[in-house]
């Protein structure tokens, strides 16, 4: 059953990916699929546990990959800067994990250190036509290189980690293409925004993604990941982008990336990756890339979105009642008046990072539209690795950040999920790059408004949500 | 995993769209070890106000909805973080049944491996299983996982779907590690050939 027969009907991406991964294949059910990959952090210390109490052991450690990033520290390097002592075992515990299953890890002191999803492109863990799981929902982030990468509980992961297979239904597919080019000031975020808010955060449900049309073509690998990482956010299972040019250019000589003969012969597996022409999926959804303005969320779900052009939505106007409720509910927690435009809404901080929003391009992004400027309320920018904040300060961005009056942090997950110490006060609004605007995300009764870098660093020096194509010359 | 077959229990409706994992069990209490219970955490911050005080407001704070062993969701119940420690807090506070609409795909699969029963019914039923549990408290539910059948407190009995590999499972208490054990021949054979076509990812 290893090798299924390669049928003639011309198939997604999704199909290729999962059928070259089945060892066995039920009637009904589940299928058990291989995984190339798990990357690991210290939320997995569940399975670790588990694993030491059944008596199992990692079976293909090369396999994986480790790095800290939900409790590291941002504002140092050693353990001991942690928030609280709890944090650092957290930490150290970490670190046993990682020696007790002879896993690859990027520590908290190692360069290659930072958020697993930002990571794992970065040194070419993340290749095409891998399947890839991570003990965290926005695993559907690795799928911007052609890759099967989906979030899994603990249970999941130990499963992973002791015979390197799951169980897994085959999900639905579904693509959304995004036609045209957009406009000036108009980010992957936005993007991704604009897809949640029209299909909704139940949207996809049961689906597997496929991003496709020359909008999403001619995006760079970091904008295809923003949009994959919010994949989620959606209810999808996973999220893909078909590799191609940009994608080998993008990895060749990563670390861990095939080189030499190994590369060609990765290529060409790699070019037939690609959905063929005339495969059906099962939900197709269309968007105009031309019409998407800058957006940023209104309320507790990351399918309240409206263009910063727009306003804060009455209850009163919702479809049925259950969303009357919903909405009347969220803008209570958020502090907002309906009919408010959303450009009038004072923001109390700002919180660039991320796994959505905390590579290079971001930073620029960022920076180009803080130079020479000021904020005026408390921001903070915490790259996504160490390597990205590296090339961030090779390149000077660190001075324009520090100028504009922003901390520069060191690189973890920090303010997303305000995990390791960093938080929003409570009622305080933060502008954030982040994927979630949950109740109590960023912290209890913080009010998270999500949004692209460039809009929060708009945000950021006028100190109220801005359109930040008012501030582009 | 604790067998589960079938179950007649007390049920509460749970409001809530897109009701996520981190209002479930908030981050901050991810850190500690399964082994002190997860279920003082359930849905920490509506049930408690930052003092520590229950909320009365909060249906699993009133009775006799605090002995709850089944909740009724609604839509994109349990979306967001992947985290375990979600369903870790219901399986521990006692709940061994969610009905709604639909899950996150996560906290699905995630609720299958503890043994914890996911439902999924069409929307138009557990919005009016909702409201009969806020006019009747007490109301029971009942989830045959045998017969697969949901049999509600109007008396109306609806189709239970569930795959029947993750029905065997939970009936029998048993983790699906292993069944896969069972098949650690044919993963070495796919493992060997498959290598060979990819093989620096195992460098
Ligand atoms: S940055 Fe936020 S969303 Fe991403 S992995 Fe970390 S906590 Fe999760």
């Amino acid at each position: 059953m290893a090798n299924l027969p390669h049928s003639a009907a011309p198939r997604t991406m999704f199909d290729k990916v999962w059928d070259r991964h089945v060892i066995v294949a039920r009637d009904e059910g589940p299928s058990l699929i291989y995984i190339d990959r798990d990357i690991i952090h210290e939320g997995s210390f569940h399975a670790f546990a588990d694993m030491k109490r059944r008596g199992y052991s990692v079976r293909r450690p090369r396999q994986m990959f480790g790095t800290p990033d939900h409790y590291v520290p941002t504002t140092g390097r050693e353990i001991g800067d942690a928030a609280t002592a709890e944090i650092a075992r957290m930490i150290r515990q970490f670190d046993e994990n990682m020696d007790w299953g002879g896993i690859r890890s990027f520590r908290l002191r190692d360069p290659r250190q930072g958020i697993v999803h930002v990571v794992g492109p970065e040194q070419g863990i993340t290749l095409p036509g891998l399947t890839i799981v991570c003990s965290d929902s926005h695993t559907s982030t690795h799928g911007a290189l052609g890759a099967i990468a989906f979030g899994i509980g603990q249970s999941e992961n130990m499963h992973v980690m002791a015979t390197q297979t799951l169980w897994q239904a085959r999900p639905k597919t579904m693509r959304i293409s995004v036609s045209g080019t957009l406009a000036r000031g108009v980010h992957a975020k936005d993007v991704i925004l604009a897809i949640i808010g029209k299909i909704g955060a139940g949207g996809a449900g049961g689906h597997a993604i496929e991003y496709a049309g020359p909008a999403v073509r001619a995006m760079s690998i970091e904008q295809r990941l923003t949009i994959c990482n919010m994949s989620i956010e959606a209810a999808a299972r996973c999220g893909m982008v078909a590799p191609d040019d940009t994608t080998f250019q993008y990895l060749h000589g990563r670390p861990f990336a095939p080189s030499g003969e190994e590369w060609d012969r990765a290529v060409a597996q790699w070019r037939a990756l690609p959905t063929d022409d005339g495969a059906r999926f099962d939900t197709e959804v269309a968007l105009e890339g031309h019409a998407i303005a800058p957006m940023v969320t209104w309320g507790t779900s990351p399918e309240d979105t409206a263009p910063i052009t727009g306003h804060v939505p009455d209850p009163a106007g919702a479809p049925d009642a259950g969303r009357r409720e919903s909405t009347a509910k969220a803008l209570n927690y958020m502090g907002l008046t309906p009919g408010t435009p959303l450009a009038d809404v004072a923001i109390d901080r700002v919180f660039i990072g991320s796994c959505t929003n905390s590579r290079l391009e971001d930073l620029r992004a960022a920076a180009e539209v803080l130079r020479g400027r000021k904020a005026v309320v408390p921001a903070m920018v915490v790259p996504g690795s160490t390597s990205v904040k590296r090339a961030a300060e090779a390149e000077g961005l660190d001075r324009v950040f520090r100028e504009a009056g922003f901390e520069w942090r060191e690189s973890g997950c920090s303010m997303c999920a305000a995990m390791n110490g960093d938080f929003v006060k409570p009622q305080e609004r933060c502008a954030s790059t982040s994927n979630r605007n949950f109740i109590g995300r960023q912290g209890p009764n913080a009010r998270t408004h999500l949004m692209s870098p460039a809009m929060a660093a708009a945000a950021a020096v006028t100190g109220r949500l801005t359109d930040v194509r008012r501030l582009l010359n | 995993m604790t067998p589960f077959v079938k179950m007649t229990a007390l049920a509460a409706p749970i409001p809530g769209r897109n009701l996520d994992t981190d209002q479930i069990i908030p981050a901050r209490f991810l850190k500690f070890d399964r082994s002190g219970g997860y279920g003082q955490f359930l849905f920490h911050d509506l049930r408690f106000t930052p003092e520590g005080q229950e909320r009365p407001e909060f249906i699993l704070n009133r009775e006799p909805y605090r002995h709850a062993k089944v909740l009724v969701t609604e839509e994109n119940f349990g979306c967001g973080s992947s985290r375990e420690g979600a369903v870790y807090a219901l399986c521990d506070h006692g709940v061994r049944g969610v009905i709604g609409p639909s899950f996150g795909d996560i906290f699905y699969n995630n609720a299958l491996k503890n043994g914890l029963v996911p439902v999924r019914l069409p929307e138009d039923i557990v919005a009016s299983l909702r409201e009969t549990l806020m006019a009747t408290p007490g109301a029971e539910v009942e989830i045959d996982l045998e017969a697969r059948i949901v049999r509600l407190p109007d008396g109306s009995s609806h189709e239970l779907e569930i795959d029947p590999f993750w029905r065997e499972c939970i009936m029998k208490g048993l983790d699906e590690i292993e069944l896969t054990w069972s098949y650690m021949e044919d993963i070495r054979r796919f493992e060997d050939a498959y290598l060979k076509d990819i093989p620096w990812i195992n460098r």
